[in-house]
């Protein structure tokens, strides 16, 4: 391979597995074989960065703040003002933790962990009712991101956004939830068609009695426990949680089901079903690890096929953390970083449902191509957004509670600062437009597009313009 | 209408139908495309939850006074429909439109093994899912999907809104969001957005790239139809000052200036009243009354009454009785409205909520949504229901 294919591969690599490469970066890794580079990308010397919004001895002292007053009959205005002012801090810190997630990820050293936490935040679709178990669930996905898919599935399992997600916390013996049980066969392993109704009901009954504590840790109630016999799978026994999920990972077909999603967000949105059960036959094999499969997706033949490279949609987290990490943006109002992620449909730690994120041409229609090409003046050039997501519905009681009929803000500041300095030194000191153009692009230039760039007075210009295309918006 | 136009709408109206020379029936081809390629749908939604009961009040039934002690609303306060049911005073400016026979109220809508979550209830009313499907394409979407011959343009279903709704997501058709048509045309008009799509045609290919520039095509097109379409038109309603009229009223502008739009959606936020509910509902609901009135009206004067039905949902209805805090906490099924000068049930459609027939202290349905869906895709949209819900669902008859 010569030094230019190099150079195209592990530039795709980085947008798929990462979030884009700097200019020096990909001249240096161009230099090294890609397997090398894949091996550095899956093994960074770089420890992992949980996050940390959300402090645990405040959360348990506010729940225990928020059960004593709750067990009052009549509250003091004091009493009720206390709570009010939890739930006001709780929305700030929900609204911190997405911000510091985003943040992270535009800053990580680490960014195929980051990427893998989106794909696994997008998988285990949660919206958590309180931010300090979304912490936790992020902080699993990112240890786990890597590492043997059933310990994640575990962990997932047992966390308190999940199990309240999920109704788990209701599930109990002889009145089973199945709540979980669908969802953890329909869309966490094994995917519609390999299981039937009867195995939902007895994989309910076995996950009776898994539940949280007050203090947001997972405890096992043997009171509501089912503990006679079930028939899952056409076997019968003394079956628990942890007994499913063994007899799901038994099946061929959950590796397929979770190989076909890391295709469709890594490779391409239409999967090529004989690459899919290679991986998922190698995944079965190497028991669910999921760097394992990694490494072999990465380093597949046809991941740098001309019909997977510059064929995918970026999300509207992609989209922004590339466009920030690659011109060193600073938002001196982070907020605004909610209201881009609203109105372009992705507000992380808010999927649509436990199915995630439909993805692909589901992110774009009119409205939203118009403010996806839009934004990268806005925020390079430090512009005004006149532009509003929807209310999310669970906001609506926010809403109820503004006693007057306020409109939402029209215009808001994005008050963002590209540091085009540092972009600027990072670039060949002779670079021509054209080249800055297919170093931004992952689509190869048309002369339409060089004749556009080479009327540009500088590189910054060609920046802006280039960015606000089209082609921008693929990965 | 311009004779080559005409014409073609002539041709085009008999084809599939038995054959008949287009010159022969010249009206027929143009009451078709009068009367049923143009017929406009309005939705509104009501986000957050609204209390129904105290929307449509029950005030003919004992058991509401004994759940609602705080926050049921005075008998004598009631705006009488019937003997057992009555609108909520702040709903005064609706009365004048339910005498003309242009409202009717359906009891009780609802679906099998509700949701309590806003978010969730919400995705099942705009894709029509049912309760344990989750579908990842609205149901107005899909009825742009189902390529009929009057629904082939972006421009086809509008929102009033920055962003588009899941409603009106199709998997190859969409909707289109905008909140004014001058600051789209200026948008698209611009000459980095024109150099990009000028020329372009080879991009036009089946693939991801070609996709986004077939919407930013399209996008311009539209944008252009519906400027020079709407600008023409002077509106001469007067309507209140809120941002949901302003929303109805651009709707009416679309409709009355003759855009050949089908489906317009507008929201109003709010509902979702756990505390303190009668002020704050109250004050939502003279909006919503206040909004629709003038919005019938002006439909009315300029004759597009007739071609217009205008629906309002919400995602669930709230609890019967209602909760410490002077509210009411996350129900089930909820009463829709109607509007529109062609009802064929006009008034109360359907017998009112029986509160002593509850589920777990909830409203059992009367009347699946996908009902209202389908009854309006069938006999309003000339689509086949099952094309779009993905089974066939019962027609009712309101209109």
């Amino acid at each position: 391979m010569d030094r230019k294919d190099n150079f195209i591969n592990i530039k795709h690599l980085y947008n798929r597995a990462g979030f884009g490469i700097s200019y020096p970066e990909l001249q240096q890794f161009s230099k090294k074989r890609l397997s090398k580079v894949t091996d550095a990308l899956l093994n960074p010397e770089k420890p992992i960065t949980d996050l940390n919004t959300v402090n645990k001895d405040e959360f348990i002292a506010q729940q225990a703040l928020l059960a004593s007053l709750g067990a009052k009959k009549e509250q003091t205005p004091q009493e009720k003002q206390q709570r009010e002012d939890i739930t006001k801090a709780r929305n700030e810190k929900s609204r911190d933790l997405n911000i510091d997630w985003l943040q992270q990820m535009i800053a990580t050293e680490n960014p195929l962990r980051e990427k893998m936490t989106l794909f696994w935040h997008g998988h285990f679709a949660c919206r958590a009712n309180h931010p300090y178990y979304a912490q936790e669930l992020n902080n699993i996905q990112r240890k786990n991101a890597l590492g043997g898919f059933k310990t994640l599935l575990l962990e997932v399992s047992k966390s308190p956004a999940m199990l309240d997600y999920l109704n788990n916390q209701q599930n109990r013996k002889g009145r089973p939830n199945e709540n979980f049980a669908r969802e953890l066969m329909e869309l966490f392993t094994l995917g519609r068609g390999n299981y039937t109704e009867t195995d939902i009901k007895e994989a309910a009954r076995s996950f009776t009695g898994w539940a949280y504590n007050k203090n947001g840790e997972f405890e096992f109630n043997q009171k509501v426990h089912d503990e006679k016999e079930k028939t899952f799978f056409g076997q019968t026994g003394l079956f628990d949680g942890e007994a499913i999920i063994d007899l799901i990972l038994a099946k061929p077909e959950t590796a397929t089901f979770i190989c076909r999603k890391l295709y469709i967000f890594f490779v391409n949105d239409t999967p090529d079903e004989s690459h899919v059960k290679g991986l998922a036959a190698y995944f079965y094999e190497q028991k669910y690890d999921i760097s394992a499969v990694m490494n072999k997706l990465f380093t597949a033949d046809w991941f740098y096929a001309k019909e997977n490279t510059a064929n995918k949609i970026k999300s509207p987290v992609e989209l922004l953390v590339n466009m920030s990490r690659k011109f060193y943006v600073i938002y001196n109002k982070p907020q605004i970083l909610i209201q881009l992620q609203t109105s372009l449909g992705q507000y992380l730690f808010n999927p649509p449902n436990v199915a995630g994120w439909p993805g692909g041409r589901n992110w774009i229609d009119s409205s939203s191509l118009m403010l996806r090409m839009k934004i990268p003046s806005l925020v390079l050039n430090d512009g005004i957004l006149d532009f509003n997501g929807k209310a999310d519905p669970e906001d609506e009681a926010v809403i109820a509670l503004n006693r007057k009929p306020r409109p939402r803000p029209v215009k808001s500041y994005i008050n963002a600062k590209a540091n085009w300095d540092r972009f600027l030194a990072d670039l060949p000191k002779d670079m021509k437009q054209a080249e800055l153009a297919s170093f931004l692009l992952q689509p190869a230039l048309d002369t339409r597009i060089s004749d556009l760039v080479n009327h540009n007075v500088n590189l910054k210009n060609t920046a802006i313009a280039v960015t606000s295309m089209p082609e921008y918006q693929l990965c | 209408m311009k004779r080559r136009d005409f014409l073609r709408n002539a041709a085009f109206a008999a084809a599939g139908t038995v054959f008949v020379p287009a010159f022969m029936k010249p009206f027929e081809a143009l009451a078709l495309d009068e009367l049923s390629l143009y017929k406009n749908l309005v939705v509104v939604q009501l986000s957050g939850g609204n209390d129904g009961l105290n929307t449509v009040v029950p005030f003919g039934n004992d058991i509401y006074y004994q759940m609602r002690k705080n926050i049921a609303i005075k008998a004598d306060d009631v705006i009488k429909l019937d003997d057992m049911q009555g609108l909520n005073p702040n709903l005064n400016c609706l009365r004048e439109l339910y005498d003309q026979g242009w409202m009717s109220i359906i009891n009780d809508v609802g679906y099998p093994n509700p949701d309590r979550s806003h978010f969730r209830s919400m995705d099942i009313w705009q894709t029509a899912s049912d309760a344990n499907q989750y579908l990842s394409t609205g149901w107005i979407g899909r009825y742009l999907d189902s390529n009929c011959a009057a629904c082939n343009s972006p421009y086809t279903a509008i929102e009033v809104d920055d962003s588009l709704s899941l409603a009106m997501k199709g998997s190859s058709k969409k909707g289109i969001a905008l909140k004014d048509p001058a600051a789209l045309f200026r948008n698209t008009n611009e000459s980095f957005f024109r150099e990009m799509i000028n020329g372009n045609k080879e991009h036009l290919d089946e693939d991801n790239l070609g996709y986004l520039y077939k919407t930013m095509i399209e996008t311009s097109s539209s944008a252009n139809y519906i400027q020079n379409t709407s600008k023409i038109y002077q509106p001469n309603y007067t309507y209140p000052t809120t941002a949901f009229s302003n929303q109805l009223k651009t709707v009416s502008k679309f409709i009355c200036s003759g855009l050949k739009t089908r489906v317009y959606y507008v929201s109003l936020s709010g509902f979702d009243t756990h505390v303190n509910q009668n002020a704050q509902q109250g004050r939502l609901l003279q909006q919503y009354a206040e909004g629709m009135n003038a919005f019938v009206k002006d439909l009315h004067q300029n004759n597009k009454l007739e071609d217009t039905l205008v629906i309002t949902f919400s995602e669930f209805g709230r609890r019967v009785a209602q909760n410490a805090s002077n509210g009411t906490d996350h129900g089930t099924a909820n009463n829709m409205f109607l509007f529109g000068g062609k009802l064929k049930k006009q008034g109360i459609y359907n017998a009112a909520p029986n509160l002593g027939d509850l589920e777990n202290g909830d409203l059992k349905y009367q009347v699946d949504f996908r009902e209202v869906y389908g009854t309006i895709l069938d006999k309003w949209l000339d689509v086949n229901n099952g094309q779009v819900l993905n089974k066939r669902f019962n027609t009712l008859d309101f209109i």
